[in-house]
């Protein structure tokens, strides 16, 4: 990975940035917002993959990240097994159920010959047999639904550490963008967005809906972690030595006992927080490079030479052989998959899985602004796209809030229309980024750090 | 005999008056969506957030006229204000145009990234709508509620069921079909409508026979704002405001402007109806309706409910995915106005 000059400036401008919000808010905001960044720059190179690299387009993100999301719920929960067993052999029938009706539809696809039968018997097929598996299913899930409400209410999950939904999550998403992805790839690309955004929305209200399985709109809390708990760390000796040898200078300086225990106490808690915030960047950091890495690989490798011919000119592309369909199958379920990797990664960090949270502004549209201004098809653009855009994102609240004190301050302070400014402080970032994307795409429109034409 | 009267009540008064109104809404929606399809060629995704403008306008003229003591009496107030927000609707619109989209059309961008440039102007608009009217429900509906009242329809004609009528239905059923027949005699029978079918069907032919581009994308923007700020305030109206409803309302929108056939106006107001009605019947429990059909004894225990009502947009966006798959152009085979 060799950067040029204008890509090793970009990356130094965010690195100043997040040690300037360190200095000034304090470093433990400043490792919230990167926690974010890194998430958010995952998220946009699963869509610059498929967009940058094959022109493939994908607004389904909010729905690939409930997939990750619920991945992470379905892998670490402890299972409930009440709910199991008042319900899991319900499920089960009703699973045999639908392989069977799927079979039936496939074969009556396959063996009846005359188009009008078929579209009949399988329409009459498929509604006899969704009655039957309603019958089962309801059953099952309102006894799962009666285990325990307040508490559970829902399967659980398997009980494993959370570390592995982040796979688990890239093939749930994956095989989900499959389906889209046979459904609905063969559209033109602005149908194929609107078709994507609309499915993606249906996944998300499933999600909200089916309690047996997410536990809905009831949310499930308290997800393990993959770093330690601040109350273990403040109670272990050796993170109290440690917080003690990186504070020496400081605390050496006082003199009085009692005075110095209660410096060191303050500081190991604030320390503890510090500390397991920098465990979750270091693994995301971690991810992401892993992600980056073999990104870049894909994309100078000969499979990733053809994605950007199919991308450029479908058609001699087609005429080189290359199977269009399928290649276009593949990159959208890889760019999915990512995006799931992303979506179990978010989750890990919130510690609760809140499907009513996945709106399609916040986790679609805003993803999609990040990779437009990063520069679509080069993936050091879409890191810096993520970072930058989700940095703007936080910090423009405390920004405008200064700037209307500002202009305003020669108003009276319970003037009607700067309170109802300050009021509307949140809505800012909306247009700040209507703007920002406006402007890229008039005056910029491959990005900030546009993709690198390799000749070879 | 009755029975099956009381039973066609309910059906009328849960299904049937809520899908014309509601449809109504998404058609002017929808036709407004494929005006843009067909004439400047791109999805527009600020659509929804052009229609929350347009109420909010309203809104603000409504409450101004409400301060001011003008009303129309049983009317709402907001029909006098409709004007205004139609107005200020056209001008957003045609400022939209002017500062974004016109520079993508004259440089011929693909629809993908005009699709992508409505998205800007989608969030500019929302982010605008807000800090003016702030993000809560506005309640902006006076003059009077009901045409007829449950209670009312049940006395004076002795059945089990009451019929509600609510006046904004009624409103919004007159207003579309006014709005809709003038939208189609223009088409059909202006030399300004004919143009501009000429021009969605084949522009480099329409740029030869000397019609001026310029005015056709004007004229446009006329129709769309109206369409939408008509649209907005009718839903506004009927339900209530609140600026996060009309950006969900854009899927449900854009899936009536495909499965009618995007590109053609009659197409989508069918697709609106299409996708209003079966949002509405696949949600409805139908235990009411057929405990006054079916012999006692046969009366079902459940709510015979096909999906429960949380699925309302998921069902929007299957019957979408089922029209692309089977017929890929729509109902109406929809390509140009």
């Amino acid at each position: 990975m060799k950067f040029d000059k204008y890509e090793w400036t970009a990356i130094s401008i965010m690195v100043f940035l997040f040690i300037l919000v360190g200095f000034i808010q304090g470093w433990s905001v400043s490792l919230v917002i990167l926690n974010m960044c890194i998430i958010s720059a995952i998220m946009t190179m699963g869509v610059n993959i498929s967009w940058g690299y094959a022109g493939v387009i994908n607004f389904g993100v909010m729905g690939f990240l409930a997939m990750g999301g619920l991945a992470a719920v379905l892998v670490s929960y402890p299972p409930v097994k009440e709910a199991w067993h008042v319900g899991g052999s319900g499920l089960g029938i009703s699973f045999i159920l639908l392989v069977a009706l799927v079979t039936v539809v496939y074969f009556i696809t396959k063996l009846v010959e005359k188009k009008s039968h078929k579209y009949w018997l399988n329409g009459l097929v498929i509604f006899f047999g969704l009655i039957i598996i309603r019958y089962f299913f309801l059953n099952a899930t309102v006894r799962i639904e009666e285990v325990d409400p307040a508490l559970a209410g829902f399967l659980g999950g398997a009980n494993l550490p959370i570390i592995f939904s982040w796979v688990v999550g890239g093939i749930f998403a994956g095989g989900v963008a499959f389906v889209i992805g046979k459904v609905a790839l063969g559209l033109r690309s602005d149908y194929l967005a609107i078709v994507t955004l609309g499915i993606s929305e249906i996944v998300v209200s499933v999600l909200k809906h089916e309690e047996w399985l997410s536990r809905g709109v009831k949310n499930v809390i308290g997800l393990k972690r993959p770093v330690p708990y601040e109350i273990n760390l403040q109670t272990s000796d050796w993170f109290i030595n440690m917080v003690m040898w990186f504070n020496s200078s400081k605390l050496n300086q006082i003199i009085d006992a009692n005075q110095k225990q209660e410096i060191l106490n303050k500081l190991i808690i604030d320390s503890s927080s510090l500390f397991v915030k920098l465990n979750y960047a270091i693994l995301f950091f971690t991810v992401m490079i892993v992600i980056y890495y073999f990104a870049n690989k894909a994309q100078i490798s000969p499979w990733g030479r053809m994605m950007r011919a199919i991308r450029d000119n479908e058609v001699s592309a087609n005429a080189m052989g290359k199977d269009i369909v399928k290649q276009h199958l593949i990159i959208f379920v890889i760019g999915a998959a990512i995006v799931g990797v992303a979506g179990a990664m978010l989750v890990t960090l919130d510690g609760l899985f809140t499907p009513s949270s996945y709106r399609p502004l916040r986790f679609t549209f805003i993803i999609w602004i990040m990779v437009i201004v990063g520069g679509s098809g080069n993936n050091l653009g879409a890191i810096f796209g993520g970072f930058v855009i989700w940095f703007a994102w936080i910090e423009v609240a405390p920004l405008t809030t200064f700037l209307i004190n500002l202009f305003t301050s020669g108003l009276d302070p319970q003037n009607a229309i700067r309170l109802h400014l300050l009021d509307s402080v949140p809505y800012f970032r909306y247009l700040l980024m209507g703007m920002v994307l406006l402007l890229i795409l008039r005056y910029r429109p491959k990005g900030i750090i546009p993709e690198k034409v390799r000749h070879s | 005999m009755v029975d099956f009267i009381n039973s066609i009540v309910v059906l009328l008064n849960f299904v049937i008056i809520p899908g014309l109104s509601y449809g109504s809404q998404l058609a002017l929606g929808a036709l407004g969506v494929t005006f843009v399809y067909a004439i400047l060629r791109f999805a527009n995704f600020a659509h929804g957030e052009l229609m929350s403008f347009g109420a909010m306008i309203t809104i603000l003229f409504t409450w101004f006229f409400q301060s001011q003591n003008i009303g129309l009496g049983i009317f709402p107030t907001a029909l006098i204000a409709l004007p205004f927000g139609i107005l200020a609707t056209i001008v957003l619109g045609l400022l939209s145009d002017k500062f974004v989209f016109k520079y993508y059309r004259k440089q011929k961008s693909v629809p993908v990234v005009l699709a992508m440039v409505s998205i800007g102007v989608m969030f500019v608009i929302n982010a605008i709508v807000r800090i003016i009217i702030g993000p809560g429900d506005k309640k902006f509906f006076d003059g009077q509620k009901f045409i007829i009242k449950a209670r009312d329809f049940k006395e004076i004609t002795g059945f089990n069921e009451g019929l509600a009528l609510k006046s904004s239905q009624v409103i919004t059923i007159l207003i579309t079909i006014a709005l809709l027949t003038f939208t189609f005699w223009f088409l059909q029978k202006t030399k300004t409508g004919k143009s501009m079918r000429a021009f969605s069907d084949n522009e480099d032919l329409a740029l030869l026979s000397g019609i001026n581009p310029d005015r056709v994308v004007f004229i446009t923007w006329l129709i769309v704002g109206t369409l939408a700020c008509v649209a907005g305030t009718l839903y506004g109206l009927d339900k209530s405001y609140q600026p996060i409803i009309y950006l969900n309302l854009v899927l449900p929108i854009f899936a009536s402007a495909i499965v009618g056939g995007i590109g053609s106006p009659f197409g989508a107001v069918v697709g609106g109806y299409v996708i209003a009605f079966s949002e509405i019947m696949v949600t409805y429990a139908y235990k009411k309706f057929f405990k006054y059909l079916l012999p006692e004894n046969l009366e079902p225990s459940s709510l015979v409910q096909l999906l429960s009502t949380d699925y309302k947009f998921a069902v929007s966006f299957t019957i979408l995915v089922i029209v692309l798959l089977i017929r890929p152009s729509g109902i109406f085979r929809g390509k140009v106005l």
